[in-house]
């Protein structure tokens, strides 16, 4: 992974001497709630329904075993024993103290970490696809052109001032495990028509208010301009984005307004004068990044079974929790936070020391964070799977549901948002004791679950293939259910089944759902191709033909 | 009291005069005045953006330096031929997440090679200033109680990952 040199190192802690000294002014009052507002925003710190809310930079999901201690060691020293894992790849921690954030921030800098732009109208983090560099079918590796874009994205002079936030995702599998194309730009590794690897760019996804899919701008970009490209994206839209209107500042906006033809033609005629500048990547550059990504020392090995002969509960968290790795011998394993009573995401800090310690024994001292909110451990010998699991089992870290029904991406919702207009966290708690049945569940097979306390969409529920979206109804909290949505290379909205429902009514609500389901699929077939096939109008009529028992 | 900036990384006094959107009389009257003494033909004169549009042709004649005030929404293209013309163009932050005007002196200083002052006026505090000096700027109207102090915020941080405005364009993006 990316080390930091004396320059890296420097910028951070300068950024943590800057913000000890705005704190400060602000606590003096000599800086106003609306000018302080702009700054500690860019330190990833809201201030939240219980307390500021702090989120912490994790740089594309990759994390070293010295740094997740440091994690751990923050949840515990300034927070409440646990942090929570977002679906952009970084951390938060909803109970920090206003004034110990700078030393945070500090703690933060010892092991090349910060807070820097993971919120507000600026460049976010810039995620990726979190099998990069082990997935059998990957055209190149993404992390390196992630860490060129980290480090142009990091204090722009000129895009630190955005119309609304900028999020930026990268992959290089034909597999999108990513959600790129609900991104306000995706960047895609392709072949070009002579052969070398270039970039196709998308802009203008998102979800929130407006979910809409991104469009092409360019099919194929020669490496050495990604950069001058993105500047001639962002300068268009720094410049001609709305900021009038809260709600219609995204890019999506502005690419759907212009079209996106004539958004092409902006952006092209802005590179055509600077890609020859000193945007230019140099080979030298990119040869010096990529070697922060080399492959780590895999030994020879021949691929085995590690189930041969162990009970049904390994077997079954082998198969759900572990994914091909393209060196033999070798396996990826997630580290599932989707525990049943436990809020999706959530990690405690004597988890993430445990985490760190077994990822220095099974797995190059590396720990990834998937944008599932789960965690990855990329590089473990199948032989030592079963140990592994064992150790998990026992710290609570394996429970067998990765990419079924109960491995839901959601946002902290009404318990911890100011913004949520209905709780999340209890439904998930809801929707865990009501499939709690893993044999239903794994005959369910591949389903995407995904669910927002409100139309700002942090749980991304348009693009699960079950959708469910908190919402305000007379000061109760109600759910409306969406079907059909895909995050992946086939990106899709979900279609509303109809009137939203109560929170009592949600398991039930999908248990029809999933009942319609079962009865027409297909062989081999997944629930969202079955919806795919037969539309949404069998899924609503059995949802509302007769009212469900509250 | 006269207002003070900071100019070149110093704290100066401003002898630049706003002038109003159309408050002041039109050009032509003043011009015909130039005989007399103590006449303001060589005031340095920041005028509005939409009144230079307007009255461009008669500035030509005006002999003290000539400003104009750009707006966010306002286009830099349209005071392109201008650029010759103008000793200063002060850009407007109207509020404190306001950032067009970042573009728009990279724009001025990369695209078309503006080197008189770039003054960032309305919203602006120290916190903005690095950044601010690597788009371009090299005034900045401060809240009066920063004015001494705000020159520390040019040196925040001791590397930069992009090419920069302030250190004349470097030629390179950084390398290592």
């Amino acid at each position: 992974m990316y080390r930091y040199d004396a320059i890296d190192s420097a910028l951070v802690d300068e950024r943590v001497t800057q913000f000890r000294d705005q704190t400060r002014r602000f606590l003096a009052g000599e800086l106003s709630e609306d000018e302080f507002r702009h700054l500690r925003l860019r330190n990833g710190l809201y201030i939240q329904r219980h307390a500021p809310m702090l989120r912490v930079a994790i740089p594309y999901g990759l994390l070293s075993s010295k740094q997740l201690r440091m994690l751990g060691n923050i949840a515990r020293r300034y927070d409440r024993g646990y942090g929570h894992v977002t679906t952009r790849q970084n951390i938060q921690y909803n109970w920090p103290k206003l004034e110990q954030v700078p030393d945070i921030l500090a703690d933060l800098a010892t092991v090349e970490m910060h807070a820097i732009q993971t919120s507000g109208n600026c460049i976010r983090n810039v995620t990726s696809d979190h099998l990069a560099g082990i997935t059998p079918n990957e055209l190149e590796d993404p992390r390196p052109w992630c860490e060129i874009i980290r480090q142009w994205s990091t204090f722009h002079p000129e895009f630190s001032y955005l119309p609304r936030k900028f999020k930026i995702a990268i992959t290089g599998a034909p597999q999108d495990r990513a959600a790129s194309l609900v991104h306000d730009v995706g960047v895609h590794i392709v072949r070009g028509p002579g052969g070398d690897l270039g970039f196709e760019i998308l802009a203008g996804g998102g979800l929130g208010r407006t979910p809409i899919i991104g469009q092409v701008v360019r099919e194929f970009l020669p490496r050495e301009h990604l950069l001058s490209y993105l500047e001639a994206i962002l300068r268009v839209y720094n410049l001609e984005g709305r900021r009038d209107n809260l709600t219609k500042a995204r890019i999506k906006i502005l690419v759907r307004s212009l079209g996106i033809d004539e958004f092409r033609r902006r952006v092209e005629a802005e590179w055509a004068r600077i890609k020859h500048t000193a945007l230019l990547l140099q080979d030298s550059e990119i040869a010096r990044v990529r070697q922060f990504f080399t492959p780590p020392a895999y030994r020879s090995l021949a691929d085995s079974d590690p189930t041969v002969g162990r009970d049904t509960a390994f077997r079954a968290w082998y198969r759900y929790n572990t994914h091909a790795h393209k060196i033999p011998g070798y396996r990826a394993v997630f580290i599932s936070l989707k525990k049943a009573a436990v809020a999706p995401g959530d990690v405690t800090d004597w988890q993430m020391e445990l985490l760190a310690d077994l990822a220095d024994r099974h797995s190059f001292g590396e720990i990834r964070v998937t944008h599932t909110q789960n965690l990855l451990l990329a590089d473990v010998e199948q032989s030592a799977t079963f140990e592994l699991w064992q150790t998990l089992d026992r710290a609570g870290l394996a429970t067998p549901n990765i990419g079924t029904l109960t491995d839901m991406i959601c946002c902290p919702g009404l318990d911890y948002c100011s913004l949520a207009n209905a709780g999340s966290i209890d439904v998930a708690k809801l929707i865990n004791e009501r499939f709690d049945d893993y044999d239903y569940l794994y005959d369910l097979g591949e389903l995407d679950l995904k669910m927002s306390g409100c139309m700002n969409a942090c749980g991304h529920h348009h693009i699960g293939h079950i959708g469910i979206l908190g919402v305000d109804k007379g000061g109760e909290e109600w759910y409306q259910i969406t079907i059909g949505g895909s995050a992946g290379a086939d990106a899709s909205l979900g279609t509303v089944i109809g009137p939203s429902v109560a929170k009592s009514e949600v398991a039930d609500t999908i248990a029809r759902l999933l009942a319609v389901y079962v009865q027409r699929r297909g062989p081999e077939e997944r629930f969202l191709d079955t919806v795919r096939r037969i539309g949404v109008k069998p899924f609503k009529e059995s949802v509302y033909a007769t009212p469900v028992a509250a | 009291m006269p207002r003070r900036l900071l100019r070149d990384r110093r704290v100066a006094v401003d002898e630049w005069r706003y002038l109003d959107d159309a408050a002041e009389p039109a050009i032509p009257v003043q011009l015909a005045n130039t005989a007399d003494a103590g006449d303001s033909s060589r005031d340095a004169l920041i005028v509005p953006f939409e009144r230079w549009l307007r009255e461009r042709e008669s500035w030509h004649a005006h002999k003290g330096r000539l400003g104009v005030l750009l707006g966010p929404a306002q286009a830099v293209l349209d005071l392109v031929v201008d650029l010759p013309r103008l000793s200063l163009i002060a850009v407007q932050f109207p509020s404190p997440g306001e950032g067009r005007g970042y573009s728009h002196a990279r724009q001025l200083r990369e695209r078309w090679k503006f080197t008189g002052e770039l003054r960032a006026v309305g919203c602006v505090r120290q916190d903005q200033l690095f950044f601010l000096a690597r788009c371009g700027f090299t005034a900045f109207e401060l809240p009066e109680a920063e004015i001494e102090s705000a020159g520390a915020a040019f040196t925040t941080f001791s590397a930069e990952y992009q090419v920069s405005n302030d250190a004349g364009l470097a030629g390179t993006l950084r390398h290592r």
